[in-house]
């Protein structure tokens, strides 16, 4: 009998300590399909975060560095400069990256570190207990914003990708979610181009997928799901944010 | 023997850590260090190295954290606001046990303070620094060859430990000039760095971090980490003893303030007044039973830093009660001269007479 399904090499044999309708898991398993059709698992270095994929380093079957809470675009330059040869990326939440990690993301952006950065964003801080986040919607209510987020006192939504767009190291940027198979599919090739960037030399790649969060948004997975697709990507559009460079 | 070549302190630096295999360096711009990563972006690139100004010592210190996982000889360096904002990365790198070089050139503080030599940073430096229980080697040079000998010794140490070591200068030995040798150092044989991550190429996965979310396993990992500081405290003393056998008063002093305290005590002996001087080279260890023993025969010790008295602590758990241990410091980028020494020598002569 044909074998048609089976765990990416990449990703360790072992349960992870994600929620229930959390999307971690779909988006640690399309890392992992990607990194094993490249064929560079024996080459890639990956950097966790502090946030929810904190154990992340126990679910990938490949080398891993814990990094500090936002450093981990400067601890994978560092390995990156150090090691050429070695295939890294960084996986961070949005508190890590765009809001304590906001100076670190940006200039390894600018300088076209070739790296990958997986951002997962989900409009809140998960691990420490669904605190407001920097992507957090006006109006989503969290535990540090109980009457709902108002961007006159808490200030607006940060967007990353239409952010780190104009800078001119990188080579790759696009936001995804996973709540379809179509959108699954998309994501999956999103994750390859921005892997084919970094060992093609080509510069920053990052991919931003909208994640959910059931738990601290008080939702079932179904819902959850429904809130990225109707609340999330009207704020934050899908798509290719690459732009264009210019000539001259 | 190599010939001697006339360098400045913070040049001298950037060259011994190239000497001693370093290979990366990441920094930020601050006074009175500049030189170092100027001479690195000039010399890295000729020996095949990385040089990289980072936007900020934060992220410099977590690039060293990157770079030191990966198996480099890495080094940065800083002064004293600066090296506050490394404290981050220093952490981590003394919890998941990275090997890395850190020179301070230390000027005042609190604060933004000053561009002037200083000693106020000796608490951050021995004491912690960062959060945790952890511990630094930390080296106090006195002279330019010094601070090259014991530049390319803290990458051997560093390695030999697998923890990050530091070079406590300040702005007056980074900016001036001495004749130096800059002499190749015999090979260490130190170990494989296995642990390294660039990619688990034929072997099982490795993993760098200093996450124990359960407390027996983080203590266990504290308790280990205890074991090689005691290792370190044990074979790593290192100190100057200089005409304490006979002395009635033997002054205590470490780095830059050391020259000066010598010059207090050239004069002292002219004057037949018997004073020695016991120089810390280890302030991490700190040599507490040979300061004890170089102290025996006399009556006072005199500890002079350039700070309000930091260094003077470790003297005072070193002696306890056994013979009167005096301070005088000068702070805020002011150094104490020869004569202020000889003035306080005299006194305390005087008084205990």
């Amino acid at each position: 009998m044909q074998k048609v399904f089976g765990r990416p090499e990449a990703l360790a044999d072992v349960p992870t300590h994600y929620c229930p309708g959390c999307t971690h898991g779909i988006i640690h398993r399309l890392i992992a399909e990607v990194i094993d059709e490249l064929g560079v698992r024996e080459r890639t270095v990956g950097i966790s975060p502090v946030g929810c994929a904190v154990l992340a380093y126990d679910y990938f079957n490949c080398d891993f560095v814990e990094a500090s809470h936002g450093r981990a675009p400067a601890v994978a330059t560092g390995i990156k400069r150090a090691s050429p040869g070695s295939v890294v990326f960084t996986y961070q939440g949005d508190g890590d990256l765009a809001s304590i990690g906001a100076g670190e993301i940006v200039h390894a952006a600018s300088r076209g570190e070739k790296i990958t950065v997986i951002f997962v964003n989900n409009a809140i801080y998960g691990m420490t207990g669904g605190q407001m986040a920097p992507t957090s919607l006006p109006g989503q209510k969290t535990t540090t914003s109980p009457r709902g987020r108002d961007p006159e006192t808490a200030g607006h939504p940060v967007r990353v990708c239409e952010l780190l767009s104009s800078l001119s190291g990188v080579g790759y940027i696009a936001r995804v979610s996973v709540t379809s198979p179509a959108n699954v599919a998309k994501a999956r090739r999103a994750l390859k181009k921005a892997f084919e960037v970094q060992l093609e030399g080509k510069g920053f790649s990052l991919v931003e997928f909208l994640s959910t969060c059931p738990t601290n948004w008080g939702m079932t997975p179904i819902e959850a799901l429904k809130w990225v697709d109707d609340k999330m990507a009207v704020y934050y559009p899908l798509g290719d944010y690459t732009r264009v460079p210019e000539v001259g | 023997m190599a010939e001697k070549v006339l360098m400045k302190g913070n040049e001298a630096v950037a060259e011994a850590a190239i000497m001693a295999g370093c290979r990366c360096f990441f920094g930020y711009p601050i006074t009175p260090q500049n030189e170092i990563p100027e001479y690195m972006s000039r010399r890295m690139p000729e020996v095949g190295g990385v040089f990289l100004q980072a936007e900020s010592e934060v992220a410099g210190s977590n690039m060293v954290y990157g770079a030191a996982c990966a198996g480099a000889r890495v080094m940065t360096t800083s002064s004293s606001p600066g090296i506050s904002l490394m404290q981050e990365a220093i952490s981590y790198m003394a919890g998941a046990e990275l090997p890395c070089v850190v020179v301070n050139i230390v000027r005042g503080g609190p604060g933004l303070g000053g561009i002037q030599g200083a000693q106020s940073d000796y608490f951050q430096a021995t004491k912690g620094g960062g959060h945790g229980d952890y511990r630094l080697l930390v080296l106090g040079p006195s002279t330019v060859q010094e601070l090259v000998d014991l530049t390319m010794e803290g990458f051997d140490l560093a390695d030999l430990y697998r923890n990050p070591v530091m070079v406590l200068g300040d702005a007056i030995l980074g900016q001036m000039m001495e004749p130096v040798e800059m002499r190749e150092r015999p090979k260490r044989d130190l170990p494989p760095k296995t642990w390294a991550t660039m990619g688990a190429a034929g072997r099982q996965k490795n993993i760098i971090t200093s996450l124990y979310l359960d407390p027996a396993k983080l203590e266990k990992h504290n308790l280990h980490l205890a074991e090689k500081y005691g290792r370190m405290a044990a074979e790593q003393v290192r100190y100057s003893a200089y005409m304490t056998e006979d002395a009635d008063v033997v002054l205590v002093a470490y780095g830059t303030t050391a020259r000066i305290a010598r010059a207090a005590l050239d004069r002292a002996r002219e004057r037949e007044l018997k004073v020695g001087l016991f120089r810390p080279i280890s302030l991490w260890p700190f040599p507490y039973d040979a300061l004890a023993a170089a102290t025996t025969g006399a009556a006072h010790v005199l500890v002079v830093e350039m700070s309000l008295g930091q260094m003077v602590e470790d003297v005072r758990l070193s002696l306890g009660e056994t013979k009167p241990v005096h301070f005088y410091g000068r702070t805020g980028g002011m150094t104490p001269s020869p004569r202020e020494i000889l003035d306080e020598i005299v006194k305390i002569v005087e008084r205990g007479a």
